[in-house]
C-alpha cells in the first residue's frame, strides 16, 4: 500500500461541560487511501465528531487531540491557521446533512459555487463562472444555466444536496467527508444522489469518508466499513464480508431493522453490553 | 372502523392554493393495520391530520365507527382516535413532567384514579414508575415516543394514528417501539394507520397499505404482495428497489421529479 | 481542569434535589428550579444585583427599625438644614431639616410600591393579549395588536404626563400611567413566543386530547412565554424606576412631604453647586437600584430564556 491519504491514530474529541468532560471520541484509529470509507453508527457514537475533528470545525468547547492526524503528509495539528484554511474546501471538502442549513440563503447557488472556487484556486470571474456551470451539470442538473442563478430556497432538497456537492467538489479535492448527505432527502431521491456521488467520487479517484446511521446503505456504498460506538471503533471490515460480522454490535444492528424479505416478530432488538463501551 | 371517501384537502387560497390530498379512498377494518407510504409531498401525513381535525377536510367523508366525524371534532372523537407524532423531541411540553403530560388527558375527559391509570400507562409501554417525575430533556429519544404512546393510549381509544413514529429514532430504538406497538396492538385490540416512507416499517407493522405519490393514491396493495414483490406500479417498484440499499450496476429509477 | 463540579461533596440533599428519578412532582420541581439556581449563581454580576433588590426588599421592609429619623418631621429649620454628610446625618439633610438617609430609607418603600403594582398590572395584561392574540390569529390577531400598536405609538412619558394632568398627581396615577405605557411590549414578546409554539406538535398533541382553546393557552402557552417576559420585566425595572423618578422630579408623581427619589432629586437641584448631597444622594439610590434590577434581569435571561441557555 502506498502513502494513505489519511491517517488517524488515537483520534480523541473532548468537551469540557459544567457537569463535567466528555469524551466523544475515545482513541479512533484509521487510515484512509484513495477508496470509500464508511463510519456507521447510532446517535451519540461519535461517528459525526470524528469527520468534524478531521477538518478542524469541532464546536466549542471541544478539545481534539491524537497521536497522529496527517492529511497527505501535512500534520493537521501542527499546521498553520492559513494552511488548515487552504486544505479545508480546497484538498478537503465536506458535505453536510441538511442542504437547507450549509447552502447561504442570500446567494445564488452559482455565485456560492463561484466563490467556493475563487477562494482556493486563482481564476478570473469568467472561467471561475464556467466551472461552476459544469459542476452543476457533472450533479446532473437538468438546466445547468437555470439552476446557477437560483437561490436555494428555490430548490428542491435533492437538487439542493447536489448543488451543495458540486460546490464542495469544484476545487477537485483529495478527499471528501460527506456526513449522512442523504439522510434528509427521499429514498428515490437519494439514490439519485449517491449515484452522482458515486460517479464523481470513482472518476476523481478521491477518497470519501461516508458517514451514517444506515448500516445498510453504507455497507452497499463503500468499500471498507468502520462501525462506532460510544466514541470507539468496534470493528472495521470490508463492506462485502458484513455478513461476516464479529461484533454482537454490528450484527445486533444488521438484525433490528425490518426487511421486505423476510417477516420476523418480534424484531431482535439489542442488548447493549456495557463491556462494548469500555 | 374507519372509512375514508374521495378525501380531499385544500390549503390556502387563489395563487397559494395547494391540493394536498386528492380523492384519496381507503376503508380499515377494526382490529387491523393500515400502511400509507411515501414520499415527502405525497400527502400521507395530511391525510392523517385531516383525520383526526389537524387539517381540514375539504371535500370527501370521514368515517369512524360509522359516524360521519363533525368540524370541531366532538370529545367522544378523541377517546376514540389518538395520534403519535413523528419527532418525540417536538411533541412532548418542554416544561411538563412526564406525570403532567399523562395526567392533563384525564383531567380534560374527567377521568377518576389518575394515579393509578398513569402507573399503569407507563407499564403498558414498558417504563417503570421511576420515570413519572422526569422531565422530557432527562428522557432518550426512544424514552420520549414511549411517553407518547402511553399519552395517546391513557384515554383507551379504538384506533390509534402513527405519524412516521420511528423515523427520528436509531434503528435499534425503532426495532423496540415496533415491537412495542405490535404488542399493543394485539393486547388492546387497536386500529392503527400508519404513516411512513420507509416499506420495511409499514410491511412489517400493516396488513394493507396504499401507496401515494403527489396527494393521490397510487396503488393499494398487501404486505404479502409487497414481500413477494409483486407490486403492479411502476412506482411502488422503484421505492421496492430504493429501500434495498444502493446498488451500483443498477438501471436509473424512475425518475423523482424535482420540484 | 475545567467543568469540575462547583461542589467538591454533594451533599444527601444535593444527591435527592439532583436525582435522576424524582419521588414526587415536588422533587422533580425543585431539582429544576435548583439547577437554575446553580447556573445563576455562576453570574457573580447576577448575584450582586440579587442582592441589591434583596436588600432594597429588606429596607423598604423594616425602614421603620433601619431609619434614625423621620422621614417627613425635620429638625431645627434655623440650625439643622442643609448639613453635609455627619456622623449624625450620614447623608446629610435637606433644605427641610430633614436627613436624607432616612428619606432615601423610606423612599425605598415607594419605590417599591410602584415596581410591584406596575408588574402585576402589565405583566398579566400583556401576557394575556399577547398569547391571546398570537394562539387564535386571524382577526383577534388583527383587532388586539392594532390596539397594542396605538399604545406603543404614544411616548410613555407623555403619555403619564397628560394621564396625571386628567386625574390629578399622585403616586396611584403615576403608577397606573405606567402600567398602561408598558404592557404593549410585553404583548408583543408573547405574541412572538405563541407564534413559535402554536405550530408545535405538543399543542396538536394537546388539541387533539379534546382540551378547549383557554386550557390550551393558560395551560400550555403561557408557562412557555412567562419566563422571556420576565426576564423582560426585569429589565425594565429600571426604565419603570427612572420614568415613576421623573415623574416625581417634574412634581407629577409622589407628592410633597412623601420621600420619593425623583422628588427628593428635584427638590435638591436647587442647591445643587454648594449642597450637592442633597440631590446626589437619591440620585445614587435610583442608580444602585436600577443597576441592580439590570444585572438580575441579565442574570435571569441566562438561566430562563431557552434559547440563550446552552
Amino acid at each position: 500500500m502506498t502513502k494513505p491519504l489519511l491517517d488517524v491514530e488515537d483520534l480523541r474529541v473532548r468537551f469540557h461541560l459544567r457537569t463535567g468532560t466528555v469524551e466523544a471520541v475515545r482513541g479512533v484509529s484509521f487510515q484512509l487511501g484513495r477508496e470509500r470509507l464508511g463510519i456507521v453508527g447510532e446517535s451519540g457514537s461519535g461517528k459525526s465528531q470524528t469527520g468534524r475533528a478531521i477538518l478542524g470545525l469541532t464546536p466549542p468547547p471541544g478539545e481534539v487531540t491524537a497521536k497522529r492526524l496527517a492529511f497527505d503528509g501535512i500534520d493537521l495539528q501542527k499546521a498553520s491557521k492559513r494552511t488548515l484554511r487552504d486544505l479545508r474546501g480546497g484538498r478537503i471538502s465536506m458535505v453536510m446533512q441538511d442542504p437547507k442549513y450549509s447552502l447561504n440563503p442570500v446567494m445564488t447557488i452559482g455565485e456560492q459555487i463561484i466563490e467556493a472556487y475563487q477562494a482556493h484556486r486563482k481564476a478570473s470571474k469568467a472561467e471561475a463562472r464556467d466551472r461552476a456551470l459544469a459542476m452543476l451539470e457533472a450533479v446532473k442538473m437538468r438546466d445547468p444555466t437555470r439552476v446557477f442563478s437560483l437561490y436555494p430556497h428555490e430548490v428542491s432538497g435533492g437538487m439542493g444536496q447536489r448543488a451543495m456537492i458540486a460546490m464542495m467538489l469544484v476545487t477537485d479535492p483529495d478527499l471528501l467527508i460527506a456526513d449522512e448527505p442523504t439522510s434528509a432527502l427521499d429514498v428515490t431521491v437519494s439514490m439519485e444522489v449517491l449515484r452522482i456521488l458515486d460517479e464523481l467520487v470513482t472518476e476523481r479517484g478521491m477518497g470519501l469518508i461516508f458517514i451514517s446511521h444506515d448500516l445498510k446503505l453504507v455497507s452497499s456504498f463503500c468499500d471498507r466499513v468502520l462501525v462506532m460506538y460510544a466514541g470507539r471503533v468496534v470493528e472495521e471490515l470490508e463492506a462485502k464480508n458484513l455478513r461476516d460480522a464479529q461484533h454482537p454490535y454490528t450484527q445486533g444492528l444488521m438484525r433490528c431493522l425490518p426487511t421486505l424479505a423476510d417477516d420476523v416478530r418480534p424484531l431482535p432488538t439489542l442488548n447493549r453490553d456495557p463491556a462494548w463501551a469500555l | 372502523m374507519l372509512d375514508i371517501q374521495n378525501l380531499k384537502v385544500v390549503f390556502g387560497t387563489g395563487r397559494l392554493r395547494v391540493e394536498a390530498v386528492k380523492n384519496v379512498s381507503f376503508h380499515v377494518e377494526q382490529g387491523a393495520a393500515y400502511g400509507l407510504v411515501g414520499e415527502s409531498g405525497s400527502g400521507k401525513s395530511t391525510v392523517l391530520r385531516a383525520i383526526c381535525g389537524l387539517a381540514p377536510i375539504t371535500g370527501g367523508r370521514v368515517t369512524v365507527n360509522g359516524e360521519a366525524v363533525t368540524s370541531p371534532r366532538s370529545k367522544a372523537f378523541y377517546r376514540t382516535v389518538q395520534m403519535v407524532f413523528q419527532d418525540p423531541y417536538a411533541s412532548l411540553h418542554p416544561r411538563h413532567t412526564v406525570d403532567s403530560t399523562l395526567s392533563e388527558p384525564l383531567a380534560i375527559h374527567g377521568e377518576k384514579d389518575a394515579e393509578s391509570r398513569i402507573l399503569q400507562a407507563l407499564r403498558e409501554v414498558g417504563l417503570g414508575p421511576s420515570f413519572r417525575f422526569r422531565y422530557p430533556h432527562q428522557l432518550s429519544g426512544g424514552q420520549r415516543q414511549r411517553i407518547a404512546i402511553a399519552r395517546a393510549l391513557i384515554l383507551r381509544p379504538k384506533v390509534l394514528l402513527l405519524d412516521e413514529p420511528t423515523s427520528a429514532l436509531d434503528a435499534s430504538v425503532q426495532a423496540e417501539i415496533l415491537n412495542l406497538l405490535d404488542d399493543l396492538r394485539r393486547r388492546l385490540g387497536l386500529t392503527y394507520i400508519l404513516v411512513s416512507h420507509d416499506l420495511a416499517v409499514v410491511a412489517h407493522l400493516c396488513e394493507r397499505l396504499l401507496v401515494m405519490q403527489h396527494g393521490e393514491a397510487v396503488e393499494e396493495t398487501t404486505a404479502a404482495a409487497l414481500r413477494s414483490g409483486a407490486a403492479s406500479n411502476e412506482y411502488t417498484q422503484s421505492l421496492i428497489q430504493a429501500s434495498q440499499g444502493f446498488t451500483r450496476a443498477a438501471p436509473q429509477p424512475a425518475q423523482a421529479p424535482a420540484a | 481542569m475545567a467543568g469540575a463540579p462547583p461542589f467538591p461533596q454533594p451533599s444527601g440533599l444535593q444527591a435527592w434535589l439532583l436525582s435522576a428519578e424524582p419521588n414526587s412532582r415536588w422533587q422533580a420541581r425543585l431539582g429544576r428550579g435548583y439547577l437554575g439556581w446553580r447556573s445563576f449563581t455562576k453570574n457573580p454580576l447576577a448575584v450582586l444585583g440579587l442582592a441589591i433588590v434583596i436588600l432594597l426588599v429588606l429596607v423598604a421592609a423594616f425602614a421603620d427599625f433601619i431609619a434614625p429619623y423621620s422621614p417627613i418631621v425635620g429638625g431645627d429649620l434655623r440650625t439643622e438644614r442643609l448639613l453635609p454628610p455627619s456622623e449624625t446625618y450620614w447623608l446629610g439633610t435637606d433644605d427641610q431639616a430633614r436627613d436624607i438617609f432616612s428619606r432615601i430609607i423610606y423612599g425605598s418603600r415607594i419605590t417599591l410600591f410602584v415596581v410591584i403594582l406596575v408588574s402585576i398590572i402589565a405583566t398579566p395584561v400583556g401576557l394575556l393579549v399577547g398569547t391571546v392574540s398570537g394562539y387564535l390569529g386571524g382577526w383577534v390577531d388583527t383587532v388586539l395588536m392594532r390596539i397594542t400598536d396605538i399604545f406603543l405609538a404614544f411616548p410613555r412619558l407623555v403619555l403619564a404626563l397628560a394621564f396625571v394632568a386628567a386625574l390629578g398627581p399622585g403616586i396611584e396615577n403615576a403608577v397606573i400611567a405606567i402600567a398602561i405605557t408598558s404592557w404593549p411590549p410585553y404583548a408583543r414578546i408573547a405574541r412572538a413566543e405563541t407564534l413559535m409554539i402554536r405550530n408545535s406538535d405538543f399543542i396538536a398533541a394537546v388539541k387533539l386530547q379534546g382540551a378547549s382553546t383557554p386550557r390550551i393557552i393558560m395551560g400550555h402557552v403561557v408557562p412557555l412565554c412567562v419566563s422571556s417576559l420576565i426576564v423582560r420585566v426585569t429589565l425594565d425595572m429600571a426604565g419603570i424606576i427612572l420614568t415613576a423618578a421623573g415623574l416625581g422630579f417634574l412634581g407629577l408623581g409622589a407628592q410633597p412631604p412623601m420621600p420619593e427619589w425623583g422628588a427628593m432629586v428635584a427638590t435638591g437641584r436647587n442647591y445643587l453647586i454648594d449642597q450637592w448631597w442633597v440631590a446626589a444622594m437619591p440620585g445614587i439610590a435610583i442608580f444602585v437600584v436600577s443597576l441592580g434590577f439590570n444585572l438580575l434581569g441579565d442574570g435571569l435571561r441566562d438561566v430562563l430564556d431557552p434559547k440563550a441557555a446552552k
